[in-house]
């Protein structure tokens, strides 16, 4: 048995007590713009520390830094990044500085690792708490030296008067065997950025040495002592949003059979089987003859879009300038136009995984979850358990793409051990994963837009119909978004409507437009909805950068040069500019399709996009080669310019830009899940397939980077990119505009087909 | 229930188990080594990739009993952190990672790849890895790592 890491095994009781430190507080609360500018009066030096601030930075007499924080590391680098920030304000190495993730009894609430804000909250947090405490060392070590803090130094370390080598100390040594407490000060003086030497270098993670050979911990491989192992056996209505079933009757004779068996829990329509082993438990929840009345309750997938348009929403303006009607009727070309997106899966690599201990009225659950505290209360509400009775651990996962099944695990393995009364460590199957996870949303666009003479953009309309993104637990409703939850009293998913009307509005000027939400009500939004990689951007970007393409064609015009004349942000026009540049973007209107000399279809199409308008801008230029015969598409390169402001980690922003191309492309090009009408029926990566490595294209990015602007979020913007871009190449190369994702060849093909059709008729 | 002897990373293990049970179980479970991921337990990711007398075999689709007798290794087998196999420090040095889950089964299978064709094109690198899933996008790199340790090798 592997024991649990010394890390994990850490009391904040002890380390509050040990001796020599000097610890900020930060505030648990999102981070304001009110909380930027207010004062936060330092508490006195001295002061004993209390146990009420759950967040903090901890410097202690060994000269070493340990943040506590709420945030998770979910694949993107974000552990090194967030060490960077904090070694670059107190001017201590990398290695002095360590970082102890998601942890409801360590970590200060920092809300949800997602919307790829890491950085841009998480980040400012931290710099103001490493800020205060380096504000600190410097007034103790100017009461020591008796000068004034101008008069000295701080570097690696060590605070020494100018001009006067004799007199130096270390943090450590200032702190001595004394305890000093502060709250963030919002006014502690930063760094210049312009003197960062830690900040925007290119650091090798510090995590991946483990993972190359095999020492790295997931939370695939965490155990504890006398750890059971649990599979869940569901109804039918796999991944459906209403799970429309009852249990009739469970026959175990076979299951008690296995050899290491434990035992059969059930709770409404949660069925779960615990053995000893792994293995046991698989073939145990195999051979247990579950009975269910299923209603089947979804639509023909064929008619997925019919559905969601006359599903019942809420209608919610988003933008109205303008008149729109006056100007299209007005307008010199008009076009129409309807953009659809199916539902898609996170990718996971390695199923989620969780272990939970539930005895005695407390429960410890062990998972990569995205936000502890707000599964700490869902798993409450579903244990019947006082919140501060649950202790929720973060351990990292495979790649997380958003809201995944670690919450839902977690639920499955705390119902079964709190029936066991032993610890019971759940592992998902595939199936479960790609069946039961939530996905992200399918989603319908209907675009109208008008041209004047010029070939200006006169009339623009965006509506699109979507369920919300986010049915995290914490969203409302707490149990009901666990599927456990689900399960055990019969509830459906709630949320907030929320991230589905992600990048709906345009960043261009056009005179008149009009931007609506159709908020489906979540109970109708077939499959269970929530957030995966970019939310509603996804298919919002797709819609409206191929449309503006559509406009640029109508009016025989260049891409790039039509999106230019359109934009007023000069961050906007310098991406456009860069990635054109980067391209050897050629401007010119769009030609007829001509074979090249390979005997395939070759283009090109761009993409921009300001991430929910207000964050990091990417522009993205792909080019494509299509097989006339089958209509099959293959992306040869791909170019992204890409402004987050300051750039924390050069090559941790790059890895993550190629990631969300290369996912961008998948999700493109093959991802659709398939559904029957009682529920999802691509449940392995045969019948779900994503990008392999033959069909990776080269991938050339352009950091723009503004040391004085903020950090911002890069996790998630440049994935939104990509459809459109795709898409646009299509176009160019061919003249046929797929208007449904994924654009599969058979998609392609059909569309090439019909254009060919409408040829021969009109020629 | 069997008693089993299993050679792996050149030590000999033995291993209470069912002996239809799958290879990659008793290597997480009983053995308690982390490079072998679970990832499908259908032959389809490669997350769980091993060298089963130098062939990259899938072992969650390995019954163990057919293991027995043979040699087995494992990532941990290839290299330790002060001693690391040219394609783990190839990784590390092309930061060849996001979550890293899926890299176990890219350095196995490229290490059975090295010994079959020890300077290989990117192309040949490709399809070795066609059925090696990454969710997260890391293929460049992964392919300029592997290219790495084969330079490395040579
Ligand atoms: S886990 Fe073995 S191939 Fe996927
Ligand atoms: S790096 Fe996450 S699956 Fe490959």
């Amino acid at each position: 048995m592997n024991a649990c890491p010394q890390s994990l095994s850490f009391s904040r009781r002890r380390f509050l007590k040990g001796t020599g430190v000097l610890v900020v507080g930060f505030s648990l609360a999102p981070l304001t713009a009110e909380m930027l500018h207010a004062a936060a009066p330092p508490v006195d030096l001295g002061m004993a520390t209390t146990g009420n601030l759950d967040a903090w930075l901890a410097i202690t007499r060994d000269n070493t830094a340990t943040v506590y924080s709420g945030k998770v590391e979910l694949g993107t680098g974000v552990k090194t990044a967030l060490s960077q920030i904090v070694a670059e304000e107190l001017g201590l190495p990398l290695a002095g500085v360590e970082i102890i993730q998601g942890d409801t009894e360590r970590t200060p609430n920092q809300g949800y690792t997602a919307g790829s804000k890491t950085i841009q909250f998480g980040g400012v947090q931290l710099r103001k708490a490493a800020a205060t405490a380096h504000q600190a060392l410097l007034e103790l070590a100017a009461k020591h030296f008796s000068v004034p803090s101008s008069q000295l130094v701080s570097e690696s370390g060590v605070i020494r008067v100018k001009d006067d080598s004799s007199r130096q100390m270390t943090f450590g040594e200032l702190i001595g065997g004394r305890r000093f407490s502060r709250t963030v000060d919002a006014h502690a003086p930063l760094k210049n950025p312009d003197d960062y030497q830690v900040v925007g270098k290119p650091l090798p993670r510090v995590d991946i040495p483990e993972i190359a050979v095999g020492k790295f911990m997931y939370v695939q491989d965490f155990r504890v002592p006398g750890m059971l192992h649990g599979r869940v056996v569901r109804p039918p209505n796999t991944g459906a949003v209403e799970i429309n079933a009852t249990l009739e009757s469970i026959d175990d004779s076979a299951a008690r059979d296995i050899a290491g068996f434990v035992q059969v829990v059930r709770k409404g329509n949660f069925v779960g089987v615990v053995a000893q082993t792994e293995w046991a438990a698989n073939e145990a929840a195999q051979k247990l003859v579950v009975k269910w009345n299923s209603k089947p309750g979804l639509p023909d997938q064929s008619k997925l879009y019919d559905v969601l348009a006359n599903a019942p929403a809420d209608e919610k303006v988003l933008t109205n300038q303008g008149d729109f009607e006056a100007a299209f009727t007005r307008a010199a070309k008009s076009l129409t136009a309807e953009y659809r997106w199916p539902f898609q899966t996170h990718t996971s690599v390695g199923p989620s995984c969780a272990v939970a201990d539930v005895r005695n009225g407390r429960a410890t659950v062990w998972t990569a979850s995205q936000g502890v505290y707000q599964l700490q209360g869902a798993l409450a509400e579903l244990l019947g358990l006082e919140p501060d009775h649950v202790h929720v651990v973060f351990v990292e996962g495979s790649g997380c793409y958003g809201h995944n099944g670690a919450d839902d695990v977690a639920g499955d393995a705390a119902l079964l051990s709190q029936a066991v009364g032993k610890p019971v460590r759940v592992q998902w199957t595939r199936a479960d994963e790609h069946g039961w996870n939530p996905k992200g949303p399918a989603m319908m666009m209907r675009l109208k837009g008008g041209l004047d003479e010029k070939g200006q953009v006169a009339a623009w309309e965006y509506l699109v119909w979507t369920p919300t993104h986010v049915t995290r637990p914490g969203a409302i409703g707490q149990a009901h978004n666990l599927l456990a939850g689900q399960l055990v009293n019969r509830i459906t998913p709630k949320g907030p409507m929320l991230g589905g009307d992600r990048n709906a509005t345009t960043p261009y000027r056009f005179p008149n437009q009009r931007c609506v939400t159709y908020w489906i009500h979540t109970d109708n939004s077939i499959l269970r909805p929530s957030a995966l990689r970019g939310l509603g951007s996804f298919a919002n970007v797709f819609a409206n950068e191929s449309f503006v393409d559509e406009l640029a064609a109508a009016a025989g015009q260049d891409a790039v040069q039509f999106r230019l004349a359109h934009l007023a942000d000069p961050r906007g026009v310098a991406v456009i500019n860069a990635a054109a540049k980067q391209a050897g973007w050629e401007r010119r209107a769009r030609s007829a399709p001509k074979l090249t000399a390979d005997g395939v279809y070759a283009g090109r199409g761009i993409s921009y996009l300001r991430y929910e308008n207000l964050n990091t801008y990417v522009a993205a230029i792909a080019e494509v080669v299509v097989e006339p015969k089958t209509g099959a598409v293959r992306v040869t390169r791909v170019v992204v310019a890409h402004d987050c402001g300051l750039v924390i980690n050069p090559d941790g922003l790059r890895n993550q830009i190629e990631g969300a191309v290369i996912q961008g492309i998948s999700r493109t090009l093959k991802e659709e899940l398939t559904f029957n009408n009682t529920g999802i029926t691509s449940l392995d990566w045969a019948t779900y397939p994503i990008i392999t490595f033959p069909e990776i294209p080269e991938v050339e990015i352009v950091l723009l980077d503004h040391p004085h602007e903020p950090a911002l979020g890069a996790g998630e913007p440049t994935i939104a990119a990509v459809a459109a871009a795709l898409g646009n190449a299509v176009f160019d190369a061919t003249g046929a505009r797929v208007r449904t994702g994924p654009l599969t060849s058979q998609r392609v093909k059909g569309v090439l087909t019909a254009n060919a059709g409408a040829m021969s008729k009109s020629g | 229930m069997t008693r089993l002897n299993l050679k792996v990373n050149g030590k000999s293990h033995s291993v209470t188990a069912d002996p239809q049970s799958m290879l990659l179980y008793v290597l997480r479970n009983d053995l308690a080594l982390r490079g072998p991921r679970f990832g499908c337990g259908l032959g389809q990711c490669g997350a769980c990739t091993v060298l089963i007398d130098g062939a990259q075999a899938r072992s969650c689709v390995v019954p163990v009993s057919s293991a027995v007798g043979r040699s087995i290794v494992t990532l941990e087998g290839l290299g330790t952190l002060d001693h690391p196999h040219p394609l783990q420090k190839a990784f590390i040095q092309e930061q060849a990672a996001q979550c890293g889950y899926c890299m176990n089964g890219m350095i196995m299978t490229a290490a059975a790849l090295l010994k079959r064709s020890p300077n290989p094109s990117d192309e040949r690198i490709k399809q070795a890895l066609a059925s090696n899933l990454c969710g997260c996008g890391t293929h460049l790199r992964i392919v300029r790592a592997i290219k790495r340790a084969a330079r490395e090798i040579a």
